[in-house]
């Protein structure tokens, strides 16, 4: 096929791009090269509109082995231990065909991890839907969820943690984010970077075939009427071969054979073989006769393009073939040498004793493009007067009704019942708390994990909802008692191209970047996932983060769920009213302007350290953190959890009632305590300047809000856990 | 006491089965579904997971593979063989036990506690414990158990019907079933109540801080029954 600038158009390609293309290589392209080209330079895996703004985050950090740009994240837990994180969307793939796109989302997150060496123990997810009246929502919701626990259950790893949510402006793009958390030993490590002359380059796992053949380019456009088109473009998953290519990788990984090790994820070989000769400032030479193909007469171009799923690239020590292929036919699975390292500093490809492709790796990787794109600022909207008679005619009953059986805020049980959250025999704390916990197996310590975003405040003021995003991690992760360590995250924009979502972008990292430099919560891996559209119209942006932190002794670990009669409740953290785009805002008064409550990072961090300090002294007997909905919505989920219930007292705060119960103000914990420790505890609380109140005291059954206002815990346990499973029923 | 856990390719609750039947006292081994024999066992275990991908049928390339054909011969010649969640889908596919495990009703995989009713105490695995009801743990996408009315008959009149989904009080009522089993059926046993096969999984309620201690008393009891 001739390739030409109308070719490397259909590739994804802008005319700037193929023009240097030419340049580089001082010639044109061949139709393989081309292909190559366009999967190391879309915007998925070259990151060439969004590399200089991720630059700015902070990375390093004391318990930080390794940060971005590997295939994942790795920390410090301590004793010679290490976890491995990192989170990854499978937007667009999920979207065209669901099942397949969230189950080979999760594949592909589990194998970036146990590329590294570790073996997966935690899966966490966030995905995120259009307006449930939609009528694509209810489909591809079923579909998503079938497909993360299709993929999960089969492998094993419990799946800890999750977030949903719901919002039009996901009805044509929804999310799908994976994360996935590895445990290994800190001297077990296994990179991608490639060293030494003539080592042998082995394919191992799957045989590839022709599906999800650009992928990856599919991810880094918009989508329009003719998407259906795109559906051979998705991945179709196998969990099966996936756990025993996990066992069989383990396996080898505990010997001395493997030089260096690279999933085939976005972009197939392409991406694998030449990441690993660029790390190793090496060349390739790659006899594509050799790779196991699952359909006969498949072309260079297809066998580099492809992203079938299950499938490893290894550089072994001379000599270790014997050793690993006995490993990989003991689980059944493809072994082939397919190459080897050369000094040549290019890609070099042999078909049919034919040269097919000639490239110098450097083009395709350091000479890849970069974008300083225009972005626009964003103002912080004025904020919105509440209207005091509307206000006035609301019962807090039906508020709180109708907050906790709201789709984002409602129990996504019939979501997570269907994930096996307990394989591993480690769940120590189940989905539906602040965090996911999981002991590290046969040790006092357990890691704790939480995944979130906040759409709605990114989109009203970015900078403000990126920060906000890393706090809320921050202290899903304090509230069950984990000090936090490092985050991954997952960054899904619209255009890049277009000024205002480049703007969107550029604000959240900056203030993701502001947060996490201020909690010492450094950013260790990620990903972007841009051109999240259809047609003109884009989602809101919505950075999710995946936060993990340590409990060093899991019997401190710490639930939501009110525990004891005439233990007392406080509040940490002021409570200031703010409305505007809070829940209550947007489905009680249906106002959707105005600012995101104001996030203050040195309230932050002193009311979580203060806590955390409560924690390990034992004072603290329950703890949730306040976000979506307010302080009476947290409340209400205590009381739902624990089947207990609290008799308000009226608070001191001089604003109204409502304003007090459902405002979203940042930095603020419930927590329960024993009436002997109100002494010790506000002496702490006000030796660290934390604000604080009492606000109740546990009682049995039933959440007294005023002498007026009672509602039973079965009531608010009928508010919270049908809406979801009515949804999906009808 | 000495017990083996068979590895099938796709395993994923070996490890979890292996953990807890030491810490109960047993001196497991990992077993590999390629090996031809059996080690000596006091009790051989079929773990949970998605043997073979579940592909054709759950539970059916593994029961023909070569290591099964030594466990059915030790549990025809009497030996313990206890097939848990997809244990007990090869166990079906053996015909060790009767019946088959079709698609939970609501064709979707579920993951929780549930409570279970023992029916009978007459056999190694229940004797002697002191509680009739136990909260276990499923998770699982085919577990709703069925069998021929015949069948039924059979294994009614055999008393080897060894677990039934109930709530805590041990009431067995159709909304009590998760999965739609026939009867509430959670775990039968064959004739001879030597070989057991349950969906619930007593391996993952083995300490306070997992989802609850029943599994504990189930394997301390086991143990101390084949002592």
């Amino acid at each position: 096929m001739l390739v030409n600038e109308k070719v490397a158009i259909e590739h994804g390609l802008k005319v700037d791009e193929y023009k240097k293309i030419c340049n580089l290589l001082n010639r044109t392209p061949n139709i393989t090269e081309l292909g190559i080209f366009s999967a190391m330079w879309n915007e998925h895996c070259s990151y060439k509109s969004s590399k200089l703004h991720l630059k700015k985050l902070p990375t390093k950090g004391k318990k930080v082995i390794q940060g971005p740009g590997e295939n994942a994240g790795v920390i410090d837990v301590e004793d010679g231990d290490a976890i491995v994180f990192k989170v990854e969307s499978h937007n667009h793939p999920s979207f065209i065909e669901p099942y397949q796109g969230a189950a080979t989302g999760v594949g592909g997150i589990m194998r970036d991890v146990f590329t590294m060496g570790a073996r997966p123990i935690a899966n966490l997810n966030s995905i995120h839907f259009g307006s449930p009246q939609h009528k694509k929502t209810k489909n591809l919701l079923r579909g998503v969820v079938h497909g993360i626990g299709g993929y999960g259950n089969c492998m094993g790893i419990p799946t800890i943690a999750g977030q949903t949510s719901f919002d039009s402006s996901y009805n044509g793009n929804i999310l799908v984010n994976a994360m996935t958390l590895g445990l290994v030993k800190k001297n077990k490590i296994f990179y991608s970077k490639a060293a030494g002359l003539n080592k042998p380059v082995i394919y191992v796992g799957s045989k590839t075939g022709r599906d999800g053949i650009h992928g990856a380019s599919m991810a880094s456009a918009s989508f329009d009427e003719k998407i259906e088109d795109k559906k051979p473009t998705v991945q179709v998953g196998d969990p099966f071969t996936e756990k025993l290519l996990l066992e069989a990788c383990l396996e080898l990984m505990a010997g001395d054979s493997i030089i260096s090790i690279q999933d085939m994820g976005a972009a197939g070989l392409t991406s694998s073989s030449i990441e690993m000769a660029s790390k190793g400032n090496l060349g390739i030479e790659i006899n594509l006769d050799k790779v196991p193909c699952r359909e006969s007469k498949m072309t260079p171009y297809e066998i580099m393009l492809s992203e079938s799923q299950e499938r490893m690239l290894i550089v072994l020590e001379n000599g270790k073939e014997d050793i690993a292929k006995k490993i990989f036919d003991k689980w059944n699975l493809d072994f082939a040498v397919i190459g080897k390292t050369t000094n040549s500093k290019n890609i070099e490809l042999i078909f049919n004793n034919e040269k097919v492709a000639n490239i110098p790796i450097n083009n395709l990787v350091e000479n890849s493009p970069t974008y300083d794109r225009k972005w626009k600022k964003s103002k912080l909207p004025k904020k919105n007067k509440i209207k005091k008679e509307v206000v006035k005619k609301l019962k807090i009953k039906d508020v709180l009704k109708k907050v906790l059986s709201s789709p984002n805020v409602c129990s996504k049980e019939w979501i997570w019942q269907q994930y096996d959250h307990t394989v591993m025999g480690d769940t120590i704390q189940k989905p539906g708390g602040d965090s996911g916990v999981v002991r590290i197996h046969g040790t006092n310590k357990a890691v704790a994990a939480s995944i979130d975003s906040s759409a709605v405040y990114c989109w009203a003021h970015p900078l403000t909802g990126g920060k906000q995003v890393v706090a809320e991690s921050w202290r899903n992760l304090i509230s069950v008692g984990a000090t936090p360590i490092a985050i991954t995250n997952c960054l899904n924009f619209g255009s890049p191209e277009k000024e205002e979502n480049m703007g969107e972008f550029v604000e959240c990292v900056q203030g993701i970047g502001e947060a996490s430099e201020y909690l010492k919560f450094p950013v260790v891996s990620g990903n972007v996932s841009f051109y999240n559209q259809t047609k003109d119209v884009g989602i809101k942006p919505t950075p999710t983060i995946g936060g993990v932190g340590l409990i060093k002794d899991y019997n401190k670990m710490i639930t939501m769920n009110f525990k004891e009669n005439d233990n007392l409740v406080l509040i940490l953290g002021k409570t200031e009213g703010h409305i505007d785009q809070s829940l209550f805002a947007r489905t009680i008064l249906d106002e959707k302007n105005g600012p995101p409550p104001e996030v203050n990072l040195f309230n932050e961090k002193n009311n979580g350290e203060s806590l955390l300090n409560l924690i390990d002294k034992n004072l603290i007997k329950s703890a949730h953190d306040i976000s979506l909905g307010g302080i009476l919505t947290a409340i209400a989920k205590m009381c739902i959890k624990g089947d207990k219930g609290i008799k308000l007292k009226r608070s001191k705060n001089l604003i109204n009632e409502i304003e007090y119960f459902f405002s979203e103000d940042q930095g603020r914990y419930i927590i329960e305590i024993n009436p002997k420790d109100l002494k010790e505890v506000t002496k702490i609380l006000n030796k660290n300047s934390v604000h604080h109140e009492e606000i109740g005291v546990i009682i049995d059954k039933e959440l007294i809000i005023n002498e007026k206002t009672k509602v039973t815990i079965d009531e608010l346990k009928s508010y919270n856990t049908n809406w979801l499973t009515n949804y999906m029923s009808k | 006491m000495k017990s083996s856990v068979i590895t099938f390719p796709g395993s994923n609750c070996d490890r979890d089965m292996d953990v807890a039947l030491k810490k109960f006292g047993f001196n497991n081994k990992m077993v590999w579904h390629n090996d031809h024999e059996l080690p000596n066992s006091d009790l051989v275990v079929l773990p949970g997971g998605f043997s073979y991908g579940d592909y054709l049928r759950c539970g059916s390339m593994a029961s023909k593979s070569k290591i099964m054909q030594s466990v059915i011969n030790f549990a025809k010649s009497g030996g313990l063989v206890m097939g848990i969640c997809n244990g007990f889908q090869i166990l079906v596919e053996t015909g060790l036990v009767p019946g088959v495990l079709l698609r939970n009703k609501y064709l979707e995989f579920i993951c929780k506690n549930v409570f279970v009713k023992l029916d009978n105490k007459n056999n190694k695995y229940f004797k002697n414990l002191n509680k009739d009801v136990l909260e276990l743990h499923i998770a699982h996408n085919e577990g709703n158990y069925f069998c021929t009315k015949d069948q039924l008959k059979e294994i009614e009149d055999n008393n080897q019907i060894a677990v039934y989904y109930c709530n805590n009080l041990g009431q067995i009522e159709e909304k009590f079933n998760p999965n739609g089993s026939i009867k509430n059926i959670a775990g039968i046993f064959n004739k001879e109540k030597n070989v057991l096969g349950m969906m619930p999984h007593p391996e993952r309620m083995i300490d306070q801080n997992l989802s609850g201690e029943d599994g504990s008393l189930f394997f301390k009891n086991l143990i101390n029954n084949i002592k």
